[in-house]
């Protein structure tokens, strides 16, 4: 009880949400350090542009721009870079390739004396796989064992920047649903920013590529769920 | 880095989208992306423009400086053209010395300016056999999003236009070269009497300052993609991953072809080629009408037309 | 030029700042498509663009550091950013400046959180008119930020010159070339911290020890420019994401 009325007790030097830059005192006292923030003494400070955070007793920044860093169990859609007997490296949108082994692709070994890695997957091709383990000294290991993963196919892959993942998705899933509903096609948004669409015709998928960019750039005002219905309706009309 | 491999997603997606003669950033496959040309983006140099082709940020900037002339044309002034990819203007271009792709674009570039003779070099001459003026235009690509060449040869052109004759300092100009041109200077050469006075340290020909540059022609160029059979005019960097090949065609404002460069190693039939001439000739013209010339190029430029057709 | 006075004697200096005024100076963020994070600097008739590519994989493989990220710094003048035209190869004072300019930046970077990768800062010197390091730095810094690198603070940057006896805050050509002394200083400001001191001249000790002081007064304002180009550049995304 002591301790967290000594954490209540001092204030943060911020108001939640607040826009701050890499350097800004974010708290002062016994907060937990949460992403994006470092702590110096008894200060806490912000490592990036963001925006500031306060859950429970941890401060944390939101941030606004960044690069993918993968996390284990999180879904991304890589590109392959490069084909070895054994291995596919994948561009993941990250400072560190993707590493799918032929046993997590194939789900079995692969004979490199009768087979061809580029006869299963070529350079060039994507894939929706799931990162198995990461620890940035050694490269992330993928699969794509489980549902819903594995080689892409067919359909239209666009890219966003990873921060607006969150966005695309919506609270709850709620822009996701809006878009698969009023688009007829199916959507699976990567966490590394790869968007698959995969609908019955070309122009089907580019609406609805269309629909996320214009969620990208244009999402500064409120009302956006339902300017995207509105946007469908009129593409529609 | 992405030169190396076909991204096939991509290039299905792009193909496919085309039959319906869409592109994938909404465009029609006749269509240019945004065009933003800024004139004078440079004070320091004599002339300059930063051009906006959609994403593609380049920058052009013109020095002109009294050089010697090269000796089989002792009466003609020199342009030289020269490019530079930054390396922050795409993840595949390295620091180190000029990319050859680089070096392909400041000759196409070139020879577009060269040929159908924008700059009137015998009218940059200062002395002859000793002293001409030296054009040197400087291409900075700062940002590839595609099609590099056109908005280099849109910014070189803007840059010549905006382009303002230095003053000719003897303090520049080698002590030789100096004597003589005092010495030599003689009244039909319409100089003499335009020098201030050539005892002061900075002699100025009050007529050659702040003139624009004599220029009498006005030529664009225009690329196209290949993608299967469809040609994509101004392709973004997207379309230029998966192109077959590409052309740029340059054409004056005559109407005439003045340089033409196939580039990548895919193919063209003769009957394409000359589809993709057609094109650029429609294409051209549009973007010539969009281009920031002053009135005084203008004119010059309209001048020295009339005055070859008399010749003729 | 010679031979006027570049200050006059009521302390007005020949572009028609006071002592310790600095020159107009614009951030703007996030123009470039390609990099990763970018920034443009007019200050004064400095034009500097500078572009952040990474963290990315280390290229070629062996420069990759085990434990953190290696910083690489090109700084570069473009050919007609000068009065003459300046030749295209790179010179031995663009080498040093790059290496300043990165022992400058590095400090601010938290690079033990991207082991074995790199982040390259290139800077674009589309036109100069003095204190393009400073202009530069600052610029950078803003850079690295819309890259979302993780940094400690910001870097603010500043030159310190001395001409005709007295000195002077953000140096500009003409007053660097004429004048008897030129010192560019960079901190990081909320820190308290020197990541950059060059001196280059003759300073007494006293003139030194004033200089320290002006230039972390200037590495303020500027410090107040780039938070407020930050502000500016982001305040629009951070509505966009109110509503998640």
């Amino acid at each position: 009880m002591l301790r967290n009325c000594e954490v209540f007790s001092i204030p943060t030097k911020i108001e939640p949400r607040q826009l701050v830059v890499p350097g800004t005192l974010l708290a002062e006292g016994k907060y937990n350090v949460g992403f994006n923030a470092y702590r110096e003494g008894e200060m806490v400070y912000s490592s990036v542009v963001g925006l500031a955070d306060l859950r429970n007793d941890t401060v944390s920044v939101i941030p606004l721009r960044g690069c993918y860093i993968p996390y284990v169990e999180d879904v991304v859609i890589g590109e392959v870079k490069e084909v070895n007997p054994t291995m596919w490296a994948l561009d993941i949108l990250s400072p560190y390739e993707g590493i799918l082994f032929a046993k997590e692709f194939l789900s079995k070994p692969l004979n490199t004396l009768k087979e061809d890695a580029r006869s299963y997957l070529d350079i060039g091709e994507m894939v929706i796989a799931k990162v198995l383990s990461f620890d940035r000294t050694r490269n992330p290991s993928l699969t794509t064992r489980g549902d819903g993963l594995g080689k892409i196919q067919r359909g239209t892959v666009i890219t966003v920047d990873f921060t607006r993942v969150p966005r695309i998705i919506g609270k709850k899933g709620s822009m996701i649903n809006i878009l698969k509903k009023e688009s007829n096609c199916q959507i699976f948004v990567g966490q590394n920013g790869r968007i698959w669409i995969s609908g019955k015709t070309r122009d089907e998928e580019a609406v609805v590529a269309d629909a996320i960019r214009k969620i990208e750039a244009e999402a500064h005002t409120s009302g956006l769920t339902d300017r995207i219905q509105e946007y469908f309706a009129k593409r529609r009309a | 880095m992405k030169d190396n491999y076909v991204p096939s997603v991509k290039k299905r997606q792009i193909m496919e989208l085309a039959e319906s003669g869409k592109r994938i950033d909404g465009r029609s496959l006749m269509d240019y992306r945004p065009l933003d040309i800024k004139p004078g983006f440079i004070e320091k140099a004599e002339g300059s423009a930063a051009v906006h082709l959609g994403g593609t940020y380049v920058v052009a900037g013109v020095k002109i400086q009294p050089e010697k002339p090269f000796s089989d044309t002792p009466d003609k002034g020199v342009m030289t053209v020269n490019s530079e990819f930054v390396s922050m203007a795409s993840p595949e271009f390295e620091p180190g010395p000029p990319d050859i792709k680089s070096i392909e674009l400041a000759r196409v570039v070139d020879r577009g300016l060269r040929e159908s003779e924008t700059i009137d070099t015998k009218k940059m001459c200062i002395y002859k056999g000793k002293l001409v003026w030296t054009v040197f235009i400087d291409i900075f690509v700062l940002d590839h999003c595609g099609n590099l060449i056109d908005a280099a040869a849109l910014a070189a052109l803007t840059a010549l236009f905006n382009a303002r004759m230095p003053e000719l300092e003897f303090k520049d100009v080698k002590q030789d070269v100096t004597n003589t041109l005092i010495e030599d200077m003689t009244p039909q050469d319409g100089w003499k009497e335009k020098v201030h006075s050539v005892t002061e340290e900075r002699t100025v020909f009050p007529d050659r300052k702040k003139s624009p540059l004599p220029l009498r022609a006005i030529p664009v160029n225009v690329t196209m993609a290949k993608i299967g059979d469809k040609f994509f005019v101004d392709p973004s960097k997207d379309e230029e991953e998966v192109m077959d090949c590409r052309l740029s065609v340059t054409f004056t404002e005559d109407g005439n072809i003045c340089a033409m460069q196939k580039g990548e190693p895919g193919t063209l039939t003769p009957e394409e080629v000359l589809r993709a001439v057609d094109i650029a000739k429609i294409k051209s013209q549009e973007l010539r009408n969009r281009l920031p010339i002053p009135e005084d190029i203008l004119k010059s430029i309209e001048k020295a037309k009339a005055k070859k057709k008399e010749k003729d | 030029m010679k031979n006027e006075k570049l200050i006059s004697d009521d302390g007005i200096r020949f572009d028609g700042r006071k002592i310790e005024e600095l020159r107009p100076i614009k951030f703007s963020l996030g123009m470039l498509k390609n990099a990763d994070g970018s920034a443009f600097v007019e200050w004064g008739k400095n034009k500097i663009l500078v572009g952040v590519m990474g963290p990315r994989e280390a290229h070629p493989k062996h420069l990759a550091l085990a434990d953190r990220c290696r910083i690489e710094v090109l700084y570069r003048m473009a050919t007609f950013s000068v009065g003459e035209r300046k030749s295209p190869a790179p010179a031995r004072r663009e080498h040093e400046l790059s290496k300043v300019i990165k022992e400058a930046l590095e400090p601010a970077i938290f690079v033990e959180m991207y082991p074995r990768t790199t982040i390259d800062i290139y800077v674009e010197v589309l036109q100069a008119d003095g204190s393009t390091r400073c202009a530069g730095i600052s610029a950078a810094a803003l850079a690295l930020a819309d890259a979302g690198i993780p940094m400690r603070d910001l870097v603010s940057s500043i030159a310190i010159g001395k001409v005709e006896g007295q000195l002077v805050v953000d140096v500009k050509d003409e007053e660097d070339k004429q004048g008897d002394s030129d010192m560019p200083l960079a901190i990081m400001p909320s820190k308290n911290a020197v990541t950059l001191l060059q001196m280059d001249g003759l300073l007494t000790h006293e003139e030194f020890i004033r200089s320290l002081e002006m230039a972390k007064k200037g590495c303020m304002e500027v410090y107040q420019r780039q938070k407020e180009a930050l502000q500016e550049h982001f305040q629009k995304s951070a509505n966009n994401d109110e509503e998640t």
